[in-house]
């Protein structure tokens, strides 16, 4: 598999996810400067954690007017797989690859801890490694995570089946206590219609070293490296 | 201050600027005639407590600053360590205690952002943020709010820049009701051949400024930081500097890049002083000269004076000299980052700090006599009287669940996650040992290795005995080390106390740096960098003295970092440490009792030694599934906090003879850990070969807590107690 990891000036979690994707594909993936709009074709393009551009006037809202992102949505309409994680989240639906909206915490503050979040499918490139309602552990670290969309939009995805991950307790139930930031229905991440855009909070790319306390979503990058070589 | 353009010099202004008749004399005889108004606002800031040292620094040559793996100790931007693989350690620690009174949100974002430059200017990327907090008793009216904008502006600015937030302390007492400290600290990592210095070089090479523009905000900080507050001190407000993670992010990553190449000769960050400090600094470190041209300094405002130019404290920026030629490369770098980079100067032979604008001299300061002519004072002092000890017979007992209970739910020792849940820990993907144990542990990226980091300091001992008061913050910060299995190699220190013109303040400044030194001697534990904050004092009434230690220590296998959590039942707890039951000064004497008093406990830095020492073989021989220190709140409290934070309880069925349960359970006695091991008949055999006290007191397993003599404690209850009363306090009950 050959990954990109979008690097905007203040991104900040570029090197963890660069570090994710070489512990899962055996080789470093591709740092690519959010100047350089034409980078060499790769299967896998992840727009990275942090605060692009210092989160000035809304988070995403500034990188999605950089070139580079012109050039992600139109290799995303090819059906090139797209992860975006946390500000790499919110800049997917700044730019429409992704319904809805990132709105401030619930609880109005920054948020890192673990939490758990269950697979609502394992129906995709990017969850063919779990079990669907599979239980799994994993950071956030976001201060605007609260996921939003209007009634018919959140029926329209959950009728297709595009949410992908909901925060759960460690049993797996859903609850207000379970849910850092007030996601509306507690989505913690979505696709597109076609499944091969993936959005969400939570910090996939914490979670894959041993040493570091939790391996739960090594499967994710795993299993993109297996459907993807 | 400098509305007119060349106001008249009067002994008025004199004092404005903090300058004593004394100190003027003094600029008077360097300059061999009156300073002009820009003149007068540099010395005012060079010889400020805040940059001159002048009341502490007969005081600080005293600790020990040098070690075998010490490469650079105090007086560059940070303190440097050598930690093998060709890599250094790079850190500091610094207050920003007034302007984080005066504003929160910013004063600590700023304070963030400076000790963060400090340590890049180095050449080092930051891999670890601390902090030590004190505000005041949680029912001042202005606590709740001040803990929310600090903790907030910490979080702001180092979430954004992307540099975990991995440790730290936060305790209250009605003595910082009007100083709340606000102390950071960074930890970086450098190649050891690419360590960058100050020392300006090469006769006309180009002095280059980067970063942000400057504006008129902060001017005066470094004054304000040297003089106490009175009830008008809001209206200092605009002295405080305005934060932009953002910006310091470009900083940091086009730093970085310029420093991989061999363009940089010497670089300083403006912090206190700005550009004042970040010119002389260079100057006199390299035995040179510097011109600057006022008229090319990027600035954002219009019509800024040469004073103000000189004395703004705006964020972000950077003061180099670059290698004749490397001028374009290097604005290409900074360019890509789209920052501001300007050639506003040049090194001289002349010695002196010369500005000019528009082709006149506005300014001209022999550069060495502003310097090694600074005022230095040997303030009277007197020692701290005595406190009577205190016998554990003469303390009454309660009930030790209750008194566990109410301990756990007391501001100073309950969990602070309200705190660290707001700070990103997890950034960068090294955080091995998260916050909340003793240190935090982090990966240094491409090696095996690992530092252990953290902040101490128990201001009740210093105020009640300065010089055990200081040993304990050193002995105390050696152990939180130690008990990761990390090898302690050096500290910084952070002295935040009163008003030095008081006898009584200066004495005790003097006996904490009197303990801190004995402490760091006996434990090899030098301080290679560190801060002083005097004048924490409003209207007469100073805190308790403070001296925060900040510690780094070094895992050679990170596979080996111990946590505090008790991983599995049925293991065997062990205690190590001689324990008589000091309940002086101790938390359960204040807390359970209401009695703030007596002797705190005394500091055998022998035993802290042997202990230690014994403690971090058997982590590393791997015989501990886990490790505590003991600190406030004795062996009950670390007993509660090892088994909250593995999910498993521990039954402990009996005290030993001779010493009263209650000082038993919450004596403050030193030198001591807990090892929770499945090996208890290995680690017993070798403590008594090494003549080391170590007793096995119970063991793990259960739901709940069960100490002697009471029912058991519900892991539950002590969950409650322990997690409640952070929130609840926030949420304003």
């Amino acid at each position: 598999m050959k990954a990109a990891v979008i690097v905007f000036p203040g991104s900040n979690r570029d090197r963890d996810m660069l570090m994710a994707l070489e512990r899962a594909a055996g080789k470093p993936p591709l740092a690519v400067w959010h100047g350089d709009a034409d980078f060499e074709p790769v299967d896998l393009i992840v727009v990275p954690g942090g605060f692009s551009y210092g989160d000035y006037l809304r988070a995403g809202a500034m990188a999605v007017h950089s070139p580079i992102m012109r050039e992600v949505a139109k290799r995303a309409q090819a059906g090139v797989p797209v992860l975006g994680v946390c500000n790499g989240f919110q800049i997917l639906t700044e730019a429409g690859l992704l319904p809805g909206a990132l709105l401030r915490n619930a609880r109005l503050k920054f948020v890192c801890r673990d939490i758990h979040m269950k697979v609502e499918t394992a129906q995709s490139l990017f969850t063919a490694g779990y079990e669907s309602g599979q239980v799994v552990r994993v950071p956030v670290a976001h201060h605007d995570g609260n996921y939003f969309a209007d009634d018919e939009t959140l029926d329209r995805l959950e009728g297709e089946g595009r949410v992908a991950f909901r925060y759960c307790t460690a049993e797996g139930e859903f609850d207000d206590t379970a849910n850092p930031n007030g996601s509306i229905r507690h989505i913690a991440g979505i696709y597109n219609e076609t499944k091969t855009v993936l959005g969400l909070m939570p910090h996939p790319e914490n979670a894959t070293d041993p040493q570091l306390g939790g391996t739960d979503v090594a499967a994710l990058f795993d299993g993109l490296v297996a459907a993807l070589h | 201050m400098a509305e007119a353009k060349n106001p008249e010099i009067t002994p008025e202004l004199v004092a404005e600027h903090g300058l004593t008749v004394e100190e003027y004399a003094r600029v008077l005889a360097i300059m061999g005639r009156a300073p002009n108004i820009t003149e007068l606002g540099i010395f005012s800031v060079m010889w400020s407590e805040h940059c001159s040292y002048k009341t502490s620094k007969k005081w600080l040559r005293t600790l020990p600053t040098e070690g075998p793996h010490v490469i650079q100790g105090p007086g560059e931007n940070a303190g440097v360590i050598d930690i093998g693989d060709g890599l250094a350690c790079i850190f500091k620690i610094e207050s920003h205690n007034h302007p984080s009174f005066i504003e929160p949100y910013q004063g600590a974002a700023t304070g963030v952002g400076g000790i963060l430059r400090d340590v890049f200017t180095m050449g080092a990327r930051p891999i670890a943020n601390l902090n030590a907090l004190r505000f005041g008793a949680p029912d001042h009216p202005k606590t709740r709010h001040l803990l929310a904008g600090v903790v907030a502006g910490i979080g702001g600015y180092g979430n954004c820049i992307g540099v975990p937030t991995v440790a730290g302390e936060c305790q209250f007492h009605e003595s910082y009701n009007g100083n709340i400290l606000v102390n950071a600290m960074t930890v970086g990592i450098a190649p050891t051949d690419r360590i960058f210095y100050s020392a300006a070089a090469g006769i006309g090479n180009s002095v280059v400024y980067v970063g942000s523009k400057t504006g008129r905000d902060g001017i005066h900080g470094a004054t304000m930081a040297s003089a106490e507050f009175n009830e008008d001190s809001e209206e200092k407000r605009p002295t405080v500097q305005v934060g932009d993670p953002f910006t310091e992010k470009l900083l940091l990553e086009a730093c970085l890049e310029l420093m991989a190449t061999d363009a940089i000769i010497a670089i300083q960050d403006m912090g206190a002083a700005g550009l004042t400090s970040s010119s002389v600094e260079m100057s006199s470190k390299g035995g040179v000269g510097i011109e600057l041209d006022l008229g090319a300094v990027p600035r954002r405002e219009e019509g800024m004076t040469p004073y103000e130019i000189m004395l703004s404290e705006s964020q972000e920026r950077m003061l180099m000299v670059l290698r004749p030629g490397r001028e374009d490369a290097a604005r290409a770098i900074f360019e890509k980052w789209e920052l501001d980079f300007a050639v506003i100067g040049r090194v001289t032979e002349t010695g002196r700090l010369v500005l000019t604008e528009g082709g006149e001299t506005v300014a001209e300061i022999p550069v060495a006599p502003l310097v090694e002519n600074a005022p230095e004072y040997d303030r009277p002092w007197e020692p701290t009287p005595p406190s009577p000890e205190i016998a554990a017979q003469d303390v009454p007992a309660r009930p030790a669940d209750e008194a566990l209970l109410a301990l756990l739910a007391s501001p100073d020792h309950c969990g602070k996650s309200w705190i660290w849940h707001q700070y990103d820990h997890l950034v960068m993907n090294d955080t091995v040992i998260r916050p909340g144990g003793d240190a935090a542990v982090v990966r240094v990226r491409d090696t095996s290795k690992a530092l252990a980091v953290t902040t101490d300091c128990t201001p009740r001992y210093c105020y009640a005995d300065p010089v055990r008061g200081g040993a304990q913050a050193v002995a105390e910060a050696w152990r939180n080390l130690t008990a990761t299995g990390a090898r302690p190699l050096a500290a910084t220190d952070n002295m935040n106390f009163g008003n030095p013109e008081r006898p009584r303040v200066m004495g005790q400044f003097a006996g904490c740096i009197e303990g801190m030194g004995e402490a760091c001697r006996a434990l090899s534990f030098p301080i290679v960098s560190g801060n002083v904050s005097l004048y924490n004092e409003t209207s007469g009434k100073g805190i308790h003295p403070t001296p925060v230690i900040g510690g780094v220590g070094l895992l050679d296998d990170v596979t080996l970092a111990m946590g505090i959590g008790f991983p599995d039942p049925d293991l065997t707890i062990l205690l190590v440490g001689e324990t008589q039951g000091w309940l002086g000064c101790s938390a359960y004497l204040r807390e359970i009792l209401g009695r703030e008093e007596g002797a705190p406990p005394p500091v055998d830095l022998d035993a802290e030694l042997r202990n230690g020492d014994f403690t971090r073989m058997q982590i590393l021989a791997r015989r501990a599934r886990a490790c505590h220190d003991l600190s406030e709140g004795g062996l009950a409290v670390a007993l509660a906090e090892m088994a909250l934070a593995g999910g498993i309880g521990a039954e402990i069925p009996a005290a030993p003879e001779g010493v009263p349960l209650h000082a038993w359970l919450f004596g403050e006695d030193q030198a001591r850990y807990l090892i929770a091991t499945k090996n208890p008949v290995a680690v017993l055999a070798d403590a008594e070969a090494a003549g080391i006290p170590v007793v096995a007191i119970g063991r793990t397993g259960g739901e709940a807590l069960t100490l002697p003599g009471s029912a058991p404690i519900s892991l539950t209850a002590l969950r409650e107690a322990h997690e409640g009363w952070l929130p609840g306090y926030m949420d304003g009950k």
